[in-house]
């Protein structure tokens, strides 16, 4: 107990941010608006966050052709989870009860999951390729999915085989497919090269474009669908099946990136020094790789090709909260749900009742955010130099 | 006796090219070992393969008796330390967060770090003298700072042995002894330790190597005190470079200096 306390007392010692700049205590951070990550600030950061994901779906929930108001909301969210035990009475419609909980609230949920997956798979991504602009897609994760989803669209499948998901299961095992080939291309005698594995990446992506145009061109009686679907979106597929299809690599590769956070800031040091430092480098590499890209293809497979989350959230959580991976990656998983749940009410709602693919919305984010970082990097390189 | 670290007929290179032909040395527990030799002799393949950077092809390396090419890695960090020159610092952790990774050998899977692990952290900032600079970003650090904090990373690996690959490389003379001496300092201290050193300079290895291999394309040239090492003929043979080598004027070590336009 007294260790505890002990730690406690240490931690606030190495996370106190002083006003004077030349504090006599030395864990002080100078010239920073970074914080130390304590154990303590991160845990608060994350419950924070996690509330914020919460508050922003049921604010969310409440946007919509249909005005719903936030009690209703409340209510129906409340009677369809917590309320199984003790109900409230329900002084609403049976069509607004369908309005939240098997319309909007499925559809807003899957858009945090599929947030989740692919910032969470771009935060580990950076991490393993101490590059800021590494995301999913460059791994092929896109590339793939996308020619295993038209494959599945285009071929004379019987009908039930469709109903099944086929769509789905092609891009995922796509995506799947497309990094086990860019890993195994990159595997030169053992060892796992960060610039070949990106160059690979860069090879079969462009090879899965030109298989995907070709099956585009082959069947443009199907045009429409391989459009809609290489779009993305949730307006077809936000169904609580489609979430609790995704839910489990989620959650595999949330467990793993909370595991990961040490392994992953020591990694900053180089692979050769991580090595000396006693880190099974291959072995990081594999399982992380293995992790980001189930999130990854998971989120794809029921959202369609989304660009800039995986890149564009975790340079915001870095910028906020600093580069300790330890809080970095659940971070980046939460504000990747808040981020997709925010874009793509905007989506549903900015020309209603028409609506928007919801990756045109995060590209307009994204698009000047990836101009910002690259002129603030240049900025950091000159001060470094 | 038995030596602290065996390196038995160890033969490593690259997918291309054989680097170290069957290279054995020994090194003696509470010794300080210099490994000397020209560019591409395979020094830094050395400390590559017995830090388990580099696989060898064959050969065995031993620590104490055990095998430390067949340890784990976070094992093997328990047990050796390496302070390297030009290391890459992340930019945004402070000094205390990298010093911090040395205890990352020393944990388990599912565990963070302690209370204790700060304690050691402490402890080796302040024997390297950099824990007034703990609170910094390692971007911000000056050459000889950034070596300081490289230092007390390894110590806080609380290893038995310390590889030096060149570390003192572009530091100035003040912390070029610093680093040496704080190296001889740690060695004294405990019996069993010992130290590995890879030099370019041939002065620094005289003044504090106890033992001295020269290497020349990847095998050992010539082994023993620094007086018997460094002579005009074997820095001749090993570098093709003409020299003349003179007693120190203070403590008799050979001391060598560089005749310019006399090569061959």
């Amino acid at each position: 107990m007294k260790q505890v306390q002990d730690l406690n007392k240490l931690e606030q010692m190495v996370g106190t941010r002083e006003k004077e700049p030349s504090s006599p205590n030395p864990f002080v951070r100078s010239q920073s608006l970074v914080f130390f990550s304590t154990r303590k600030r991160r845990l608060t950061l994350i419950s924070f966050s996690l509330l914020a994901l919460v508050f922003t779906l049921i604010i969310c929930v409440t946007f919509g052709s249909v005005a719903v108001p936030f009690a209703t909301t409340f209510k129906v969210i409340w009677n369809h989870t917590i309320g199984l035990l003790w109900p409230l009475a329900p002084d609403y419609t049976k069509g607004m009860d369908t309005i939240i909980w098997q319309i909007r609230l499925p559809r807003l949920v899957l858009a945090a999951c599929v947030g989740a997956g692919l910032a969470g798979s771009g935060a580990i991504y950076q991490g393993l390729f101490r590059n800021p602009l590494a995301d999913p897609y460059l791994v092929g994760v896109a590339q793939g999915a996308a020619v295993g989803a038209v494959a599945a669209i285009v071929l004379p499948l019987p009908a039930f085989i469709y109903a099944a998901g086929a769509v789905q299961w092609g891009a995922f095992l796509g995506a799947i497919a497309a990094v086990a080939i860019v890993y195994n291309l990159a595997r030169v005698s053992g060892e796992i090269g960060n610039t070949t594995l990106l160059l690979a990446g860069v090879a079969i992506g462009s090879l899965g474009a030109a298989v995907t145009t070709l099956l585009t061109y082959l069947h443009n009686e199907k045009l429409a669908t391989i459009y809609g679907w290489l779009l993305g979106g949730f307006n077809a597929s936000g169904s609580w099946d489609n979430v609790s299809m995704m839910f489990p690599y989620l959650a595999i590769g949330a467990v793993i990136s909370l595991l990961a956070g040490r392994r992953l800031n020591v990694l900053q040091m180089g692979e050769e020094q991580a090595m000396q430092l006693g880190l099974n480098v291959s072995l990081l590499k594999l399982i992380l790789v293995i992790a980001a890209t189930l999130m990854a293809a998971a989120a794809v497979s029921v959202s369609g090709i989304i660009g800039f989350v995986g890149l564009v959230v975790p340079h915001l959580v870095r910028m906020l909260t600093g580069q300790d991976y330890r809080q970095l990656l659940p971070l980046s998983l939460v504000w990747g749900g808040i981020f997709m749940v925010l874009t793509d009410s905007i989506a549903r709602t900015v020309l209603s009742p028409a609506e928007l693919p919801v990756s045109i919305i995060t590209a307009f984010f994204g698009g000047p955010f990836f101009i910002y970082i690259l002129r603030r990097r240049r900025k950091f390189q000159g001060r470094q130099a | 006796m038995s030596a602290l670290l065996e390196i038995n007929q160890l033969k490593a290179g690259y997918a291309s090219r054989i680097v170290l032909h069957e290279l054995s040395l020994e090194l003696e527990p509470g010794e300080f070992l210099g490994v000397l030799g020209p560019n591409g002799c395979g020094k830094s393949t050395l400390i590559k393969s017995i830090s388990g950077i580099l696989k060898p092809k064959s050969g065995e390396v031993r620590f104490d008796g055990r095998d430390l090419l067949k340890m784990k890695p976070e094992e093997r960090a328990r047990v050796l330390a390496v302070v390297a020159q030009n290391t890459i610092l992340p930019p945004d952790f402070t000094a205390s967060e990298v010093v911090l990774f040395g205890r990352n050998p020393h944990l388990g899977a599912f565990e963070q770090e302690g209370p204790e692990d700060w304690q050691i952290v402490q402890q080796a900032m302040e024997a390297t003298d950099c824990w007034q600079m703990a609170g910094r970003f390692v971007s911000e650090l000056s050459g000889g700072e950034r070596q300081r904090v490289l230092f007390a990373l390894a110590l806080a690996q609380q290893p038995r042995l310390l590889l030096l690959d060149e570390p003192t490389t572009f530091l100035d003379t003040f912390y070029q002894v610093e680093v040496m001496d704080r190296a001889a300092e740690w060695l004294r201290a405990e019996p069993k330790r010992g130290v590995l050193a890879v030099f370019h300079d041939l002065n620094l290895a005289a003044q504090y190597c106890q033992r001295i291999a020269l290497l020349s394309a990847g095998r050992v040239l010539a082994l023993g005190t620094p007086a018997e090492v460094i002579t005009a003929e074997n820095i001749r043979r090993a570098y093709g470079a003409s020299v003349v080598v003179v007693p120190h004027p203070v403590n008799q070590l050979p001391a060598t200096f560089i005749l310019p336009g006399n090569q061959k």
